[in-house]
Formats: structure tokens, C-alpha cells, sequence
């Protein structure tokens, strides 16, 4: 290929605190299966920092599988460039590919053990394969299924074991060649919400013990909010948006960050409460305000501020204050009665505090006698 | 001699014949399996989609099995007769007899074996894949354990299918129980003969398809060892 002495150049030409910095670096990345289907990837780039926890979330069929399969080069993209640890995956085959594997784990939903073999034959495979020998192979399991928790263990069959287990051997086993880059494919899909909570415990104190680098594939935002440290979403092979945690949960800004987001943080009202919200103001309306509390802000009093300062009426909507990333995220949405002439200074002194707010719509006020119908 | 059976006299031939049909079903098993179960491996990695997929050759090969199989064995046997006079150096007798049961068995041996294979999870290829395992590695550390029940239980039916076919060996002087049976039994009107033999080969399939089951189940730790140990029980 002639074109190959250009991309090395222009890949020495890279700073190298860059490459130091990203574990993974992902360039203009497509995939095409079948052309008449479309492309499963298209132009995908993104970074993922040395040590960071990186989730990758969108809906089935938005190309996360295929993503995360390209960095470790088991698909083969149609154009782009992947980097892992400074070192270019695409375009590797044979000894060379391989050898980049181990560099590169992968855990599986359905945890992918093999059934002919135990718990520490299973963590054990991937020292075979790399050419270890029997001691050393002896020596390194122990400890492998230590640091899971699962060294009494070690003689019984995956089919002995609950799916928190098996997939703890499947993270020990991921672990036993000493990976850079640890990639999870929807690990924590087919567990129980218990179970869930404690594999991604493991993975979160892995990740700090270690420093390995996770990128972690879900469906799900909850597994994001819990242990990662950044976000890319997916939508039709493309990326809706990328960013820190809890940047992205506090002010998402595509839709299906949102709906993904729905059932964690309360960005949107419930559809019932937004179907009785008018999009424009009427001479019986109250504005709706959507205030994000973010850090330090989301311990202030605000309503009662709002209250003391301007005189207003806040009805509270709807609202929830959770922890992501360790920091609080609030989102309230109150109705402002009599504020429709206090709104910007309203918002004004509510930047002054650092908290973000945003008109979501209006509310009918209601009929005397009648309460309002939010609340029926 | 044999539950009081044969006559006393046909004892040592009765023996002799059950050690040809031992030799004829042992030597083409262990040919067969040595042959067949690397076409089998070939045919589930070189399949399309597949960590080796080479689509022509897998083409090639499973065309030319499924025409063996298709082929009576007493046709296969007479047809490849110049090739039995090439390796056995004689188209008549035991030995003779060794080369077209092996022939003929080997795409059974091949395909089911693939068949077996190709029951492992795809996700098992693709986490040793991961691993940075070689093609020989996925094969001997994930193809061929986590098939193992399945090419057990593909052995025990080859097994079973070799004892018959061993029977029409017997036209080509092959010898064996089979032929025992046809040449006393029925030619020579000794019906006692014929129930001997076909006692003693009910005997052998019986044992040889329970050894392969108790086998299969042994290997076989996709089920829990506890409820494995009820179910044998049961």
C-alpha cells in the first residue's frame, strides 16, 4: 500500500503527550458491513485517557459491538485508525495482532468461559496462550482469582458457578496478562441488580488499584453513573455526544443522552406532567423553571431564596438529586406563580449562584377551586 | 460354547471371526479418526464467517464427502478396488477390507464431528481471539475440549456404524461375524449360528454405544456435577 510510509509519518508527527496521555485514540472510524444496510460506524473519533473509566452507551444496533471489537481488531474497519497505547491497531494481522491482543482484554455479557474447563483452568488460558510456562502458569492463577475473590473457587466448573462468579472469572482472566486497555462488553447486562453493583465495585477498585484503562460498552446509563469517569453516546453509528461524566449528565445536549438519561436524572418531566405544559406563554399561565444544581450548589437553599427574594410562589413539579462521579447533580422543575415578569432576573441571580436554569414551558394556573392539574 | 449355541467345533472359528471383526472395526476407527477428525476441524474453521474461512476448499471438501456418503457401501467397496489393491497391496481379505470401511466411514466420522464443533459458541472463538490465541490454539484449547461430548458421542455412532458395514466386508473375504452369520447361518441352514452372531454383535453395540454414553457424560461439565450424578442415577 503505498499510502502507508504518509500515515507513519503523520503518526510520528504526533505529540507524544498525547499518546501518553490517551489510552485509546479512535480516528474517523467506519464500518460498513453491508453497503446497502448502511454504515454500522460512521466518522466515529474519540480519545479515552490513560486510567480513565470510559463508557460507551447507546441503544442495540448503534454500533457500541462493533466499536468496541475494533480495538482489539477483531472487526476489521472499513476506514479510520485506532490506537491503543500509542500503538495502531488497524491494519495489524497475524503475530503482530496477536501480540497486540494481549495487551488488550475483553470481558463478555455472557461471560464466554469455557465449560470444559475450571475456574482456574479458564484464568489460566490466556497464560497458555501466551507461551507461559506450567509454574509460572501455577504460580499466577492463585492470585488472579485473589484478586476476584474467588479462590476457593478455583476447582469448580463455570456450570457451578452464579453469573457474578463467572464473570468474576472472566475478569480474572482478563487481568492475567497484565492488559493496558480493559474492554467490557455489556459485562454486567445478564446479572441481577445486586450482582451488578458488585462486579461494577470490582471493576471501579480494579480500575484505581491497577490504573487499567476501561472501556466499558452498556445500554445502560446507570452502569455509566456509577463507575465511569466519561461518556461517549451512540446513536446509528455516530456520536451524539462525548464527554465527562458529569458534564453529561448535568447539561446533556442530544435527545438520546436524554432519554438515556430519563430514568437517572429528571431532565425532562414525566410525560403525563409535560403533556399539560403549553409551549408559549397565555395570560393564565405561570412559567415552568428547570433549575440543575450542580456541586456545591445542589446544597443551597434556593427555593426558599426564590421565595424571600423575589416574592414568588415556587411550586415544585418534579425534581431528584443524585450523586455522579462523587459530585450531587439536582434537577428541579418548579412552576414560578406570579413570575413571569421576575424571570430574568430570576435566572440572573440564579447564575450568580452558579446553578444553570431553563424556561421548559408554561403551566395552565389553575381554575379557583380546582387544583391544578399536575397534581389530579 | 455360547449359551450352548454352536456346536463345539465352530467355537475357534467363531473366535477367529470375532477377532477379525475386532480388527477390522478397531484398525478403520483409529484411521478414520485420525483422517476424519481433521477434515472435521477443517470443515467448521474453513466455513464461511469462520477464523480460517477459506469458502472453495470448504466447498471441495464437503461435495466430495456427502458423495461418499451417498454411495452404498457394497458399491463403494467394489468401486474403489484398484485403490485397496494400491494400499493394501491385496483386494481380498481382513486386511483388504480395512481400507474402503475406512473410506467409507471417514465424511460420517468428518461430518459429525463438524457438527459437533459447530456447537461451541461462536463467543468462546471470539474470547480466545481476544486472548491473541492462534488458529492451532483455538483449535486445541477451545474447539476441540468444548466439543468433546459431542465427539465422543460422534465416535460411539461411527463405532456402531463400523460394526455393520464390518458385516459386508465379508463379501470381499473380509471375514468377521458378519460373514460367520451369512456363511453358516444362512448358507449352510444353521439358524443357531446366525442367533449366536447376532447375540454377540447386539452385545457389542449394546456395550459400546453405553461405554460412549458414560464417556460423553464424564467429559461433559456444561451440567452441574451434582445433577449429573442424579441423572446417570436416574
Amino acid at each position: 500500500m503505498n499510502a502507508a510510509p504518509r500515515l507513519s509519518s503523520l503518526e510520528s508527527a504526533q505529540p507524544l503527550s498525547e499518546t501518553r496521555r490517551d489510552a485509546v485514540r479512535i480516528e474517523s472510524l467506519s464500518k460498513t458491513y453491508d453497503p446497502a444496510a448502511g454504515p454500522v460506524l460512521d466518522d466515529v473519533s474519540l480519545s479515552v485517557r490513560k486510567g480513565d473509566i470510559h463508557g460507551i452507551i447507546g441503544r442495540s444496533g448503534a454500533g457500541k459491538s462493533t466499536l468496541v471489537r475494533c480495538l482489539n481488531g477483531l472487526v476489521e474497519p472499513s476506514s479510520g485508525r485506532v490506537f491503543v497505547s500509542g500503538r495502531a491497531i488497524t491494519g495489524l494481522s497475524g503475530a503482530p495482532l496477536r501480540a497486540a491482543r494481549r495487551e488488550i482484554a475483553m470481558i463478555f455479557q455472557h461471560f464466554s468461559l469455557l465449560s470444559s474447563r475450571t475456574a482456574a483452568g479458564n484464568v489460566a488460558l490466556p497464560l497458555e496462550v501466551a507461551g507461559l510456562s506450567r509454574r509460572e502458569i501455577r504460580e499466577r492463577v492463585p492470585k488472579l482469582l485473589d484478586l476476584v475473590g474467588l479462590r476457593a473457587k478455583a476447582d469448580s466448573y463455570p456450570s457451578e458457578l452464579s453469573g457474578g462468579q463467572k464473570q468474576r472469572v472472566g475478569i480474572a482472566r482478563a487481568l492475567a496478562l497484565d492488559p493496558k486497555v480493559l474492554l467490557s462488553d455489556e459485562a454486567t447486562s445478564a446479572l441481577d441488580p445486586e450482582t451488578t453493583e458488585q462486579i461494577l465495585d470490582l471493576l471501579k477498585s480494579i480500575n484505581q488499584r491497577l490504573g487499567l484503562t476501561v472501556v466499558l460498552i452498556t445500554h445502560e446509563m446507570d452502569v455509566v453513573r456509577r463507575i465511569a469517569h466519561a461518556v461517549t453516546v451512540l446513536e446509528a453509528g455516530r456520536i451524539a455526544e462525548s464527554g465527562p461524566t458529569f458534564e453529561t449528565f448535568a447539561f446533556p445536549k442530544s435527545a438520546v443522552a436524554r432519554s438515556f438519561l430519563s430514568s437517572i436524572v429528571a431532565h425532562d418531566l414525566p410525560p403525563e406532567l409535560a403533556k399539560t405544559l403549553r409551549t408559549e406563554p397565555g395570560h393564565d399561565t405561570d412559567p415552568v423553571l428547570r433549575i440543575t444544581f450542580t456541586g456545591a450548589g445542589a446544597h443551597q437553599p434556593v427555593v426558599a431564596d426564590l421565595v424571600e427574594r423575589f416574592g414568588v410562589r415556587p411550586n415544585i413539579l418534579h425534581g431528584r438529586i443524585d450523586t455522579i462521579d462523587n459530585r450531587a447533580l439536582g434537577v428541579l422543575a418548579v412552576v414560578l406563580e406570579g413570575g413571569e415578569t421576575l424571570l430574568e432576573p430570576i435566572r440572573t441571580h440564579l447564575s450568580s449562584l452558579g446553578l444553570s436554569s431553563e424556561i421548559i414551558g408554561y403551566a395552565v394556573r389553575p381554575v379557583a377551586g380546582r387544583p391544578r392539574a399536575a397534581f389530579s | 460354547m455360547l449359551f450352548g449355541l454352536l456346536p463345539a467345533a465352530l467355537g475357534p472359528l467363531f473366535l477367529r471371526s470375532l477377532g477379525e471383526t475386532a480388527t477390522m472395526v478397531g484398525a478403520s476407527a483409529v484411521l478414520s479418526t485420525l483422517i476424519g477428525l481433521p477434515l472435521g476441524i477443517a470443515l467448521v474453521v474453513t466455513a464461511p464467517g469462520q477464523f480460517l474461512e477459506r469458502p472453495a476448499l470448504n466447498r471441495v471438501v464437503g461435495t466430495i464427502s456427502n458423495l461418499v456418503r451417498s454411495t452404498p457401501f457394497i458399491i463403494l467397496m467394489v468401486a474403489i478396488i484398484p485403490f485397496t489393491r494400491l494400499v493394501a497391496g491385496t483386494s481380498v481379505g481382513t486386511t483388504a477390507a480395512i481400507v474402503p470401511l475406512t473410506i467409507a466411514i471417514i465424511p460420517l466420522y468428518a461430518r459429525l464431528t463438524e457438527a459437533a464443533m459447530r456447537e461451541v459458541d461462536q463467543s468462546l472463538i471470539e474470547a480466545a481471539q481476544s486472548m491473541g490465541a492462534t488458529p492451532f490454539q483455538i483449535i486445541r484449547k477451545v474447539l476441540l475440549p468444548e466439543a468433546l461430548p459431542g465427539i465422543v458421542a460422534a465416535q460411539t455412532v461411527t463405532l456402531v456404524s463400523l460394526i455393520g458395514y464390518s458385516a459386508v466386508a465379508g463379501t470381499i473375504g473380509g471375514g468377521g461375524l458378519g460373514d460367520l452369520g451369512v456363511r453358516f447361518g444362512y448358507q449352510r441352514f444353521m439358524p443357531e449360528v446366525m442367533l449366536a452372531v447376532v447375540v454377540v454383535l447386539v452385545a457389542i453395540v449394546q456395550s459400546v454405544q453405553f461405554l460412549g454414553d458414560w464417556t460423553a457424560r464424564t467429559v461433559n461439565h456444561r451440567i452441574p456435577r451434582k445433577r449429573r450424578v442424579a441423572r446417570a442415577h436416574s
